[in-house]
């Protein structure tokens, strides 16, 4: 009888490989992706080179005022002077400590995040969304244990948009995952009042809610009942981006095989069981990308506080910049602030990523 | 299909008398479609039934109203002593005891296999984990791939994940096992692996219900086999004389077709 013998592997051909192989095969492949790359090329180096030198090369990085600035260069000194009102908004200089406190603790629970082998990584999630919110607001507002109060109105800059967007985030996803449940329920009530509750908030701008939020609520609540305008902002927010986390969530738990409900079910696993253990896990997973969409998105929204005068990280360079003094560095403050949302958000982005790599478990269905 | 020797009946014992199940004049409706006509059946413990019958038949609505993954309009069942009827707890005494194995596996893709069989015994049955994973490493030994215990069912093959869907059914410890054509999807190569771990369960003496086309495990297996036409249960009865001499023209019709190969 004849044996099969199978044929050996063999290396590539050499013009796969290495770095001349990538440039031939993506940049020079044919005579017209030659001709592209080469004046794609031109063009970032006509183009990129002035901004570098602007920004970077010749800017100037230290001085007292916008006389130190000179002509065709960008001007920092603003971002040297003004920093502790952009990081703190008016929140008192000798108490700074205290936002300090929380800012380090938000660190060392987010950042073990993205290192899948850091130690105790779990209890820190853990820790982040549970006491992390409750040691900030006594830390930072104060009026507990004998430290001094600090209004809510002279908190500001990005300690203000981090708070929003914390509190935002980890309180959005879970009332959108219950929505998003709610709107799949067999019980026609239930499912009734997510519908509505989704549509009337996805229909409504944010500005819209934010400003209901500071101005006619208070209208409607009777004499002498107040509640602080950022905690209304921040439902506001909260509900708001609920209502979309709700249909990313519901778009994963569609893509869930009825099989796998079934085979929950037949296990003896009763609702919420099967969701946590079985269904959630897996569809959290398929819509990370949406997650983190969404997650970006409210990042950036909490810039519309703005509109009902709180002074969050925009609002403060803003607020810098009608000052006469700064006025001619607009364009540096603008690119200031994209550059600290771009940090966050391209962190929240790298994190989800990460995040889908982790969780892959090879199965395509 | 090879042939295999009859596998000789459980020792009977004396509970080998009750009917484990209990279907009474059960009815079913999609909509205006009537798929289950007043179907009746009884088995007892131990005993190895396989359902054929073409696609459409209503045998697989059939076997999965026995743990109410579909709901029965009218009729009755009782399973292990329990009235299946809409109240939950009923529903889930019932389904921890009664395992099921499906034609598309359904195992859970984001855990592990070792994790797939642990999940029930751990959570429905609260056993504690320790003891879960004896048991579990002693199914998956039993359905031969402890050695896959840590990898995702997306690594298996076909036939290994439908052993590893059995192994998982089995950790809960279930009193009846209930199969939906667990070898319609898989590879003719994998068939057979799938066949041998079914085989060695019904010598065990497991009560098992089984919607099959595999009509040489059922020659080997069964002790009745039912035929359904049209949500009807057409002919019963066992294997020897069900192929040899059906009474039905229906079925002598049906095993024409798929015996011909």
């Amino acid at each position: 009888m004849a044996v099969h013998q199978p044929l050996p592997d063999l290396p590539p051909p050499p013009s796969e490989r290495g770095i001349w192989g990538w440039f031939r095969q993506n940049l020079f492949s044919t005579w017209y992706n030659t001709i592209a790359s080469l004046v794609v090329g031109y063009l970032l180096i006509t183009w990129l080179a002035p901004i570098v030198n602007w920004a970077l090369i010749s800017a100037v990085w230290t001085g007292d005022n916008t006389d130190d600035c000179r002509p065709g260069a960008a001007c920092w000194i603003f971002v040297q002077q003004r920093l502790g009102f952009f990081l703190y908004g008016f929140y008192p200089a000798d108490l700074r400590w205290r936002p300090n406190i929380v800012f380090v603790l938000f660190l060392i629970t987010v950042i073990p995040q993205f290192f899948s082998g850091a130690p105790g990584r779990k209890w820190l999630a853990l820790f982040g969304i549970t006491g992390l919110p409750v040691l900030a607001f006594i830390l930072i507002k104060g009026g507990y244990f004998g430290l001094d109060p600090v209004a809510t109105s002279r908190w500001g800059g990005l300690m203000l948009t981090l708070i929003l967007a914390y509190v935002g985030i980890i309180a959005a996803l879970p009332i959108g995952v219950l929505l998003a449940l709610g709107r799949r329920s067999e019980m026609p009530v239930i499912r009734g009042i997510c519908v509505t509750f989704i549509e009337f908030w996805r229909a409504v701008p944010l500005i819209t809610i934010l400003f209901m939020a500071s101005v006619m609520l208070p209208l409607f609540l009777p004499q002498g009942v107040t509640f602080d305008k950022l905690l209304r902002a921040l439902i506001g927010i909260t509900l708001f981006q609920s209502a979309y986390m709700a249909e990313v969530v519901r778009g994963g738990l569609q893509a869930i095989p009825k099989g796998q409900y079934e085979a929950a079910q037949a296990l003896g696993f009763g609702y919420w069981r099967s969701m946590r253990l079985i269904i959630l896990p897996q569809a959290l997973k398929i819509v990370i990308p949406g997650i983190a969409n969404t997650v970006i998105s409210l990042f950036k929204d909490t810039t519309l506080v703005l509109i009902i005068g709180l002074f969050d990280l925009l609002g403060a360079v803003r607020s810098t910049l009608s000052d006469p003094a700064w006025r001619s560095v607009a364009a540096e403050g603008y690119l200031f602030v994209a550059l600290c949302f771009w940090i966050f958000c391209f962190g929240m982005s790298r994190y989800s990523q990460n995040l889908e790599k982790k969780l892959d478990t090879g199965h395509k269905t | 299909m090879a042939d295999l020797d009859p596998i000789a009946a459980p020792v009977e014992s004396a509970a080998a008398d009750e009917d484990i199940i209990m279907v009474r004049d059960l009815n079913k409706w999609f909509g205006q479609f009537h798929v289950l006509k007043s179907l009746n059946l009884n088995v007892k413990k131990g005993e190895r039934i396989v359902i054929c019958g073409p696609s459409g038949s209503g045998k697989s609505t059939f076997i999965r109203c026995i743990n109410h993954l579909e709901a029965h309009q009218r009729g009755e069942i009782i399973v292990d002593g329990v009235v299946l009827n809409e109240d939950l707890k009923n529903i889930e005494a019932i389904r921890r005891e009664v395992g099921m194995v499906f034609q598309h596996f359904n195992l859970f893709p984001h855990l592990s296999v070792l994790e797939n069989c642990l999940l029930a015994p751990i959570w429905v049955r609260k056993t504690p984990r320790k003891e879960a994973i004896e048991i579990a490493m002693e199914y998956l030994e039993r359905v031969k791939i402890p050695e896959q215990a840590h990898k995702y069912p997306g690594q298996l093959s076909g036939g290994q994940q439908q052993r590893v869907a059995i192994a998982r059914s089995l950790c809960m410890k279930p009193k009846i096992m209930l199969f939906d054509e667990p070898t319609s999807a898989l590879d003719p190569e994998m068939i057979k692996e799938v066949l041998d771990v079914m085989v060695e369960l019904a010598s065990s003496g497991m009560t098992m219900l089984c919607v099959t086309h595999e009509m040489g495990f059922a020659k080997t297996v069964a002790d009745r086999v039912i035929f359904m036409d049209g949500g009807e249960c057409v002919e019963e009865g066992p294997p020897s004389t069900f192929f040899s001499n059906p009474q039905q023209q229906r079925t002598r019709e049906f095993l024409d077709q798929i015996l011909q190969h």
